[in-house]
């Protein structure tokens, strides 16, 4: 364990354990190294003074010989080392990325995609909540009345290079048509890939929507 | 001749706190010295033009003959001027700092701020309350829940409304966990920019299932946007509690780790002892907070001094240093680790159950079962997305204990939907302010520790 955990707190706790409890002579006989603090720091109101701890005495803390074998055997380098040692035998914490992914979680907010209902028509009834609450304005929506008298949008275009991804368009959303997808891996060579269309949203919403579904279902009860 | 005594003094007093560390750079240097503190006269003597008033700089450009130039030329050399950055690892992304050096000491130093400036301030004038909580966690990006959780107290006090409970709890729940996000970041790379990557790559393991933690409870591993005006915006899900519980079993042996390498090491000590000492006196001239405030024995902590949220119900300390160097900070950031640990540990331990926003749906959004079944949700529902909630006229400054110092916002509201004005007070712009203070007399190597143990996060020194 190393000494100086608590700077002040500690270190004034030390010296005033060793002046009630023990006797000069007893820490003379001892060294001063082998008495590490035991007392917890102090709680609520600090002690009187606490700022301005006693200067060590020359027959107090770590003696000559203490600290000449720490400077010349490089003691606490080769306990360092040990430490280094040790984590060679823990199992590593890397992964192969491409091959293994970390674990997510079903609220994760990754790539948007627009929902379908299970008939194949599409949820999304141009409200216009999303582009309202969307802090970085990269929704933009434009609809009008299909032929069969329902509103939809004829125009739903997400810029996914201004998205700041905080997650409002799919919790404003009455219909949880937009959601974010767990998908993260969507890089393109260009930026006008980025720039999604209905299209592109409703395909990632058909490619995405079992692990979708499964992540709503999940977290039902916390929305 | 004055001006040429200051500067040896202070390239001594440099030298002296060397030389308790390093017996052969005391004899090495001292000797020298001593040897050409005689024909100090004729000695080259650069000066930063700081210290002149500002006449003799012109007087020395306009009124010079070529002869009082050339005279001059061998005694008046201008000191030699390094860009720090904006490209250096150890900048901590993009700090440009212009140094005047005499050799390897640092004359003067002129952080040059504002290559990450977003207009984030101005930015949330146009933005409702919701909307511009996002751009909070974009602030200090390695503290994020914190940021949130400051212009959340702010808007709740403007709103005069008290949050539940369990928002409260996990709230500092996650606060603690951004402290040490926090600390990792900044006590370990402040150790890789002097030399010691090994803890760095254990620190980022820590961090990772921190982080996993932050992606669990809002859905982001990094911009969380979670901590919400009038609570926050999901409950925690089920088994999380047990799995921070577990994490916090263990962190405490990762700390011993980095301790064993760090805290005795000497040199480690040999970097950090007695460099970029500060009194308490000039701290607080500074303005200084947080660790760099208590790391000069200045005992202030707002959790301590104004409790927020549930502070006043934990049990925890607040550790505070003796010199004012970097090892003293460092020492305190160890501490506040174990402290944070403390606290984490009291929150899972007595974790009430109930609601985690206000139910007053004019502020929160309606769960989404009701809205989507109740007509006057649904409403509540529309108006808060689209026109948001109307905050009652008035302004304050709400400032928490942020682990980098005191965060804080002042927010002016003129009784809309949207800000009037939102000032950020962010700590690390301050301590940057004082990087000319600390490191004037210490040597080139120095300045990176003193940018490291400033914990300088550029999103939010220049928001």
């Amino acid at each position: 364990m190393v000494l100086s955990t608590a700077p002040l707190l500690l270190r004034s706790s030390r010296t005033s354990l060793l002046r009630n409890t023990l006797s000069p002579a007893t820490i003379r006989a001892f060294s001063g190294s082998a008495f590490v603090a035991a007392k917890p720091a102090p709680s609520g109101a600090y002690p009187k003074g606490f700022r301005l701890p006693r200067p060590e005495a020359w027959d107090e803390g770590e003696s000559a010989l203490d600290r000449a074998g720490r400077l010349y055997l490089m003691t606490e380098l080769f306990r360092g080392m040990y430490v280094v040692l040790e984590q060679y035998f823990r199992a590593p914490y890397t992964i192969y990325y491409p091959f293994e992914k970390g674990p997510i979680s079903p609220r994760f907010r990754g790539e948007h995609a627009l929902r379908r209902y299970p008939s194949g028509e599409e949820r999304c009834i141009a409200c216009k909540l999303c582009e309202a609450i969307c802090p970085a304005l990269a929704i933009t929506i434009d609809a009008e009345e299909r032929i069969d008298g329902s509103r939809r949008t004829t125009k739903y275009d997400i810029d996914m290079t201004k998205c700041i991804y905080c997650g409002l368009c799919q919790e404003s959303c009455p219909v949880d048509a937009i959601v974010e997808t767990p998908n993260v891996e969507y890089s393109t060579e260009t930026r006008e890939e980025l720039l999604y269309n209905k299209e592109k949203l409703l395909a990632n919403g058909d490619k995405w929507e079992q692990e979708i579904q499964f992540g709503l279902d999940a977290d039902s009860n916390y929305r | 001749m004055l001006r040429q005594q200051i500067i040896l003094r202070r390239s001594l007093a440099t030298a002296r706190l060397r030389a308790r560390f390093s017996p052969a750079f005391s004899s090495r240097y001292f000797q020298s010295n001593a040897a050409n503190k005689e024909n100090l006269d004729s000695m080259y003597t650069p000066t930063s033009l700081h210290e002149f008033p500002p006449e003799d700089i012109t007087n020395s450009f306009n009124k010079q003959t070529g002869k009082d130039i050339i005279a001059n030329q061998k005694k008046k050399v201008r000191a030699f001027t390094v860009n720090f950055g904006p490209q250096h690892p150890a900048a901590h992304g993009v700090l440009r700092l212009i140094l005047e050096l005499h050799g390897e000491e640092i004359l003067r130093s002129d952080p040059h701020v504002g290559l990450l400036h977003r207009g984030t301030e101005k930015l949330i004038e146009y933005k409702t309350y919701l909307q511009a909580l996002p751009y909070f966690d974009r602030l200090d990006y390695v503290s994020m829940m914190s940021n949130e959780q400051v212009f959340a107290l702010a808007v709740e006090k403007l709103l005069n409304i008290d949050i539940p409970i369990r928002a409260k709890y996990i709230r500092v729940l996650f606060a603690e966990i951004s402290r040490v996000l926090n600390h990792l970041m900044s006590v370990l790379s402040h150790a890789m920019d002097v030399g010691a990557l090994t803890p760095f790559l254990w620190g980022m393991e820590e961090r990772e299932k921190l982080m996993e933690f932050y992606e669990r409870v809002s859905g982001a591993r990094l911009h969380a946007a979670y901590v919400r005006p009038g609570g926050v915006s999901q409950d925690i899900p089920a088994g999380l509690l047990d799995d921070i519980y577990m994490w916090a079993t263990q962190f405490g042996d990762r700390i011993d780790e980095v301790e064993e390498l760090l805290t005795d090491n000497r040199i480690w000590k040999l970097r950090t002892v007695g460099v970029g000492v500060m009194t308490a006196e000039e701290v607080l001239n500074h303005s200084f907070s947080g660790v760099m405030l208590r790391g000069s024995g200045v005992l202030y902590d707002l959790r301590k001094n104004q409790p927020y949220e549930v502070y006043d119900k934990m049990d925890f300390d607040i550790p505070v240093g003796t010199n004012g160097d970097c090892y003293d900070r460092y020492l305190i950031r160890m501490a506040e680790f174990r402290q944070s640990l403390r606290i984490i540990f009291q929150c899972l331990n007595d974790m009430p159950a109930g609601p985690v926003k206000v139910e007053d749906y004019k502020i929160s959004p309606p769960p989404r079962a009701l809205m989507k079944e109740d007509m006057e949700s649904l409403i509540h529902h529309f108006l808060l997305f689209t026109k948001g909630y109307s905050v009652p006229p008035g302004e304050t400054y709400t400032a928490i204990e942020a682990p980098k110092g005191e965060m804080g916002v002042y927010v002016v509201s003129d009784g809309s939907e949207r800000p009037y004005r939102c000032k950020i007070r962010a700590p690390g712009f301050a301590h940057l302010a004082g990087f000319d203070a600390i490191s004037r007399g210490h040597f080139l190597p120095d300045a990176v520790a003193i940018i490291g143990t400033m914990d300088l996060v550029f999103g939010e020194v220049d928001r």
